[in-house]
């Protein structure tokens, strides 16, 4: 099996940051605006090189959304950045309108994405986020795994041309994708090849799932394991022709159930291959305060989740 | 354009506006008929435009409807100014028509820049595309309209604040003051107080225009307004409207907000208002 180095734990919310100040170098149109939470954000080092495309909005997300909007008329392609719970449903309509309807090409950069934010708790750890921005007709949705991840998707989405949802984290969490890679929007990416059991993992459940694989492994089980980092559109065929060979599959997400990538994967299989599936997530529950580890174990997250959800859907084939 | 042209247009924009919400029963007249002057005056005598309509709106001024259910006014100043031929009015609210119920990029209907329909978002917009034409250094002016109501959205006041702040000096955003909304008087709604003291203590410059429905004052509030721009303070023009303006029966009451006329009340209104240019 092929094996995944870990290059030294990062925040994905710091791939962001190196991201957008890449971009801040080769694009004069990128600006970046953010409602008070630049140093969480990442978004000090752009804020610095490039101040006069950088916009502090205050507490104010709202009025973010629809200042970014605008900007997009005159041809800036603006990355808005704050929590992912203040960056979609508090601002869901102005996302919808302004934004999603109008056709207007920003970039929804979300941070602390999830329970494993920590300590703070519910009132910040958004479970629904994902749910609520694939229902937006026209919105791609992405959610990375590590800092490598996200820095290449951050530049990715710039030179795409509409609006997007790009979700990442706050905890320091394995960096094992390649340096410098590209980043296909759309393209789901297959990690590890096997024939048992497909597993679908987003986010920072994908460094979960390779140590789940392993597990799998050790006991003769071959897990296929595909990184979806891309929610919407999803990359149909890698899943399909993945559990053409398995004839199961499980997804893992830090996401509730309900709304979440698993769903959609599920939609997939009904309209396409009927397939047992197993869906690793919060089982449509608020988070609460805690370590991120302590939080993925009690809300069933964690590589463990994942190994007894792939036991269990393959006794259902 | 000659001042007896420019109300011969109004006449022929109230007209549409009519004619439009009688034909699909549905729509939004009482504050489309207020704002016929204003946006007579702005699109034929006050705004730099080009021919062709570009989403970018380089080099020339741009306008935003941030009320977008007072469409029927916009779609036939856009319609009476080029953008579109005024035979499509008549797909006005219909299935498959570019003129949406509320205004919308969408259909990519020309002079449309973002979809407004949901109240409270278009500050925030202005004052976007405001920023975007200074990093472009772009010396046109935004544009844009807010219903008086409207200013109960929580947005409103958040992009007040970051305009005067950030001294955005290149937009003149107008209220609609008809005093009026769905419900009734917006005293009896939910009073909004003194407006013009509001918008000084978060940093505008307040500008009025005392009847909103007399060409001469629009054009001479707009003007001034005009020549504000550029001084570090973004501009608030209060335009006291009436609602339903032009039909007498239709004028200084909310009831007419959201209702269609009859084929009776459509006669009579029209007849209130006749043919000058021609009808669409």
């Amino acid at each position: 099996m092929k094996e995944f180095i870990n290059q030294g734990n990062n925040d994905t919310r710091s791939g962001f940051g190196a991201g957008l100040l890449e971009l801040g170098k080769s694009n004069n149109n990128i600006v970046a605006l953010c409602a008070d939470l630049t140093g969480s954000l990442k978004m000090n080092e752009f804020k610095n090189e490039f101040p006069e495309r950088f916009f502090q909005i205050g507490i104010a997300e709202a009025n973010m959304m629809g200042i970014a909007a605008g900007m997009t008329i005159g041809g800036k392609i603006p990355f808005t950045g704050t929590f992912a719970n203040f960056s979609t449903g508090r601002v869901y309509d102005q996302i919808r309108q302004s934004i999603a309807y109008s056709n207007k090409n920003v970039k929804i950069c979300a941070s602390h994405a999830g329970v494993t934010l920590g300590e703070d708790g519910a009132t910040h750890q958004i479970l629904e986020d994902i749910g609520l921005m694939k229902m937006l007709p026209g919105m791609t949705v992405i959610n990375t795994c590590d800092y490598n991840q996200t820095k290449a998707a951050t530049i990715a989405i710039a030179e795409y041309k509409g609006p997007v949802y790009l979700r990442f984290g706050r905890p320091k969490v394995p960096n094992f994708t390649p340096i410098n890679q590209d980043f296909n929007i759309g393209k789901g990416v297959k990690l590890i090849e096997g024939s048992d059991v497909t597993i679908v993992a987003t986010g920072h459940l994908v460094w979960e799932a390779i140590d789940c694989a392993k597990k799998l492994k050790s006991e003769g089980i071959s897990a296929e394991l595909i990184n979806i980092h891309t929610i919407k559109p999803l990359d149909r065929n890698i899943i399909l022709d993945s559990v053409s060979k398995t004839n199961c599959i499980v997804s893992a997400e830090e996401h509730n159930v309900i709304g979440g990538l698993g769903e959609s994967i599920s939609s997939l299989l009904v309209k396409n291959n009927l397939s047992p599936m197993e869906f690793v997530g919060v089982e449509d529950s608020f988070g609460e305060s805690g370590t991120p580890q302590e939080l993925m174990k009690k809300y069933q997250l964690s590589s463990e989740n994942i190994y007894l959800k792939c036991k269990k859907v393959i006794s259902r084939k | 354009m000659q001042m007896s042209n420019l109300s011969e247009i109004v006449i022929q924009v109230r007209r549409d506006i009519l004619r439009m919400v009688h034909e699909v029963n549905s729509g939004h007249p009482g504050g489309s008929l207020g704002c016929a002057e204003f946006m007579v005056v702005l699109y034929f005598k006050i705004m730099k435009r080009k021919k062709e309509f570009k989403m970018d709106g380089e080099g020339e001024d741009i306008f935003f409807l941030s009320n977008g259910h007072i469409s029927p006014v916009f779609y036939s100043v856009l319609s009476r100014s080029g953008y579109f031929p005024i035979k499509e009015m008549n797909t006005f609210r219909k299935i498959n028509s570019r003129l949406q119920g509320h205004p919308t990029t969408h259909e990519g209907l020309p002079g449309v820049r973002i979809a407004s329909g949901s109240l409270g978002q278009g500050f925030s917009v202005a004052i976007g595309a405001a920023i975007s034409k200074k990093l472009n250094n772009d010396p046109n002016i935004i544009y844009s309209l807010h219903g008086d109501g409207e200013l109960q959205e929580g947005q409103n006041w958040e992009a007040i604040m970051y305009a005067s702040a950030n001294k955005i000096d290149n937009i003149i955003c107008t209220i609609d003051n008809n005093n009026k909304q769905i419900d009734g008087d917006l005293k009896d709604v939910l009073d909004m107080g003194n407006l013009e003291s509001k918008f000084t203590s978060f940093g505008w410059l307040v500008m009025n225009i005392e009847n909103g429905n007399d060409i001469n004052e629009v054009e001479i509030g707009l003007n001034n307004a005009k020549k504000m721009c550029f001084k570090g303070k973004p501009i608030v023009l209060i335009l006291k409207t009436e609602m339903g303006n032009g039909v007498d029966f239709m004028m200084g009451t909310h009831k007419w907000h959201g209702v269609a006329p009859n084929d009776e009340q459509l006669e009579l209104a029209l007849s209130q208002n006749p043919e000058t240019l021609k009808d669409y």
